[in-house]
């Protein structure tokens, strides 16, 4: 059970025309996706870590299809979710769940706490009103709030409360993942500590998986079993966490994980990025990365790269390696 | 011993609200030495960029008040000091950079136009000197062709650009004193990492005193000569850098570094400090760490702790000591 795939993408593509100009003319695509694959296994936790821009969150998004996918497949389970209709969206959207990084713009401000995540359970079935009372307690005093809380109204928490009701919330209907989208980014350290720990602890008792999609690296390495990063639509490495950070093969990768400030032991070897990322609308030819990468190789200007296996499962999108 | 530049003595600084006081700033003291980088570490609401603010004169009043203290700079208390004079301190000896260079540079002046306005405001040279000087500035902040840069307008930049042409004009009449209010915390980690560096360098070429605000340690290790840790609106903890990561004494300095993950090896849970900050209009008595202290004691409910010294550089707040 624990290796069966609960989502798959398959060369997902999410591009927004941009027109302008006389007449209105289609002046070209932002590659906000760009041909992403992978897969979440039952119960574990894939990171999604890239810079602003780099189409983590409309991935996020497009497996909800709350943006419509431009091409590819989402399979989750059997079904493929670009394929779904409306009903079909409802029992899929059960299923998953998304927790977004902003909890004061996603919670409703003039419905209560419980109203918020009582309607979330209706949506999804649960017509008994007793019932639903009943769950939205258990949903808050599971994620350390208090059943009088639910009704209170959202400015009444403060920051890292309010990110523990949207989890409450996007846990009521019982899904089996959970995209979190940024969801501790906007906390204090010592918030951000406990919203982490809470989701850790729900994974083990409810067997999530979560698509943790985030940009701060060490996060990602508390939270997640393997790591994709991402560069202008593009995953450019997927392995496992701790290969990741130890043993990091794309050089993004290995800028991003030497670019960590961390307390606990100086760099001695920054790799430090030139520039800034490109536009996405007009990305450069060949490896997108190679208007900034310390180890370009001629060919990289020309040719892309593709995302191959290594060894052991980890990819990666670089001439350097492979043929 | 070095020269003290810039000195804070006993700082209180309140806001007078309708729904009540709030002690932003509840009495705090510091020094600054010529050519050092002092971090002020807190989370939201512990007062570090009040303290900032209160510095250059720039607390709104009403609702805000510097109620006590004084902030000595160069021999002259800031608090006092006439508005004429604070103008000519503000931007020439002292200058600022914010968390956010969109908002904080005029959207409708090109760059360079920006930047000769402030050279011109404060010293006597040409339209073309100082134009001159604005291009040698995007220069030093690695702008890439800086005469064009010069020439964009502040939506033209990225978001790391501006953040440097934002240094690049604080810079512009070579200030003692650089206030860095959380340059690093809008951007990306790739900029955020070239950021530091520039700062890092210019505080070693132009011997520029730097306070840095952050609520990010692992920023403070990097940059960092001297730590004050704050917790809402009183210094916890004051020590040398790496003194202060290496043997943190308050239970919220150490809890801080404790709740930070590790990017070398996941933890099966990671510490973290139970609650949050204190409401400041209504803050607990005694020590106002104490309801979330994993060590509180009774006294710690009734008195505020005094400091303690735990050797020349490193003293902390805490009744355990």
């Amino acid at each position: 059970m624990k290796d069966h795939k609960l989502l798959t993408v398959e060369n997902l593509k999410k591009y927004y025309p941009v027109s302008g100009g006389l007449l209105y003319r289609h002046l070209g695509d932002i590659k906000a996706v760009d041909g992403v694959s992978f897969y979440i296994k039952e119960g574990e936790t894939l990171g999604l870590v890239g810079e602003s821009g780099c189409g983590k969150s409309t991935l996020g998004r497009t497996i909800l299809r709350l943006e419509e996918p431009t091409e590819g497949t989402i399979i989750y389970r059997r079904a493929d979710i670009t394929r779904l209709d409306k009903k079909g969206l409802r029992g899929l959207r059960k299923e998953i769940q998304i927790i977004f990084q902003d909890p004061q713009s996603s919670l409703d401000p003039r419905m209560t706490i419980g109203q918020s995540i009582g309607e979330a359970l209706l949506i999804h079935g649960v017509k008994d009103e007793r019932e639903r009372g009943q769950k939205v307690t258990d949903m808050l005093e599971r994620v350390g709030l208090e059943a009088q809380h639910a009704l209170r109204y959202p400015h009444e928490f403060s920051s890292g409360q309010r990110q523990r009701i949207g989890i409450a919330r996007a846990l009521a209907p019982s899904p089996r993942l959970i995209i979190a989208d940024e969801p501790v980014s906007a906390l204090d350290v010592s918030i951000q500590a406990q919203i982490l720990n809470l989701m850790l602890d729900l994974r083990r008792e409810f067997s999530l998986a979560y698509l943790f999609i985030a940009h701060d690296l060490s996060v990602i390495r508390q939270v997640s079993q393997r790591v994709a990063v991402m560069y202008l639509g593009k995953i450019v490495e997927l392995a496992e966490a701790g290969e990741i950070f130890s043993n990091a093969l794309h050089p993004y990768t290995e800028a991003l994980v030497s670019a960590i400030p961390s307390i606990r032991k100086r760099k001695k070897t920054r790799i430090l990025l030139p520039g800034a990322v490109p536009s996405p609308l007009n990305p450069p030819p060949g490896c997108h990365f190679h208007t900034r990468c310390h180890r370009v190789l001629p060919v990289c200007s020309q040719v892309e790269p593709e995302l191959k296996d290594v060894g052991g499962g980890h990819l990666v999108a670089c001439h350097l390696y492979g043929v | 011993m070095k020269e003290i530049i810039l000195s804070v003595k006993d700082l209180k600084v309140r806001f007078f609200t309708r729904r009540g006081t709030v002690r932003a700033v509840d009495g705090i003291s510091f020094d600054l030495l010529k050519g050092e980088c002092l971090c002020l570490v807190g989370e939201s609401g512990c007062g570090k960029t009040v303290t900032a603010l209160s510095i250059l004169g720039l607390i709104d009043s009403p609702p805000g008040k510097i109620v006590r203290g004084e902030i000595l700079y160069d021999g002259l208390d800031l608090t006092k000091c006439p508005a004429e004079r604070l103008r000519h301190i503000r931007g020439k000896e002292i200058a600022m950079i914010f968390q956010d260079a969109q908002s904080a540079l005029n959207p409708v002046f090109t760059i360079g136009d920006q930047i000769v306005e402030q050279i011109r405001l404060h010293l006597e040279v040409s339209q073309q000197g100082a134009r001159d000087r604005a291009i040698g500035l995007l220069k030093e902040v690695g702008i890439p062709s800086p005469g064009e840069v010069a020439g964009y307008y502040p939506h033209q930049l990225s978001g790391g650009m501006r953040q440097r042409a934002m240094i690049a004009m604080s810079l512009s009449c070579d200030p003692q004193l650089l206030i860095a209010d959380e340059p690093t915390t809008a951007v990306d980690v790739t900029i955020k990492a070239q950021i530091i560096e520039i700062l890092r360098r210019l505080k070693e070429s132009r011997k520029m005193s730097i306070i840095f605000i952050t609520h990010e340690l692992g920023i403070v290790s990097e940059i960092g000569d001297r730590i004050v840790v704050m917790y809402a609106g009183r210094v916890a903890e004051t020590a040398l850098a790496s003194e202060l990561l290496k043997n943190p004494k308050h239970p919220y300095t150490s809890g801080l570094i404790k709740c930070l993950p590790d990017i070398t090896q996941a933890k099966e849970r990671l510490e973290s400090i139970p609650g949050t900050v204190p409401s400041l209009d209504n803050p607990p008595g005694g020590c106002l760490f104490n309801p979330r202290c994993n060590r509180a004691m009774a006294i710690c409910r009734k008195e505020q702790p005094p400091p303690v010294k735990v050797n020349k550089e490193h003293s902390v707040f805490c009744h355990l000591y």
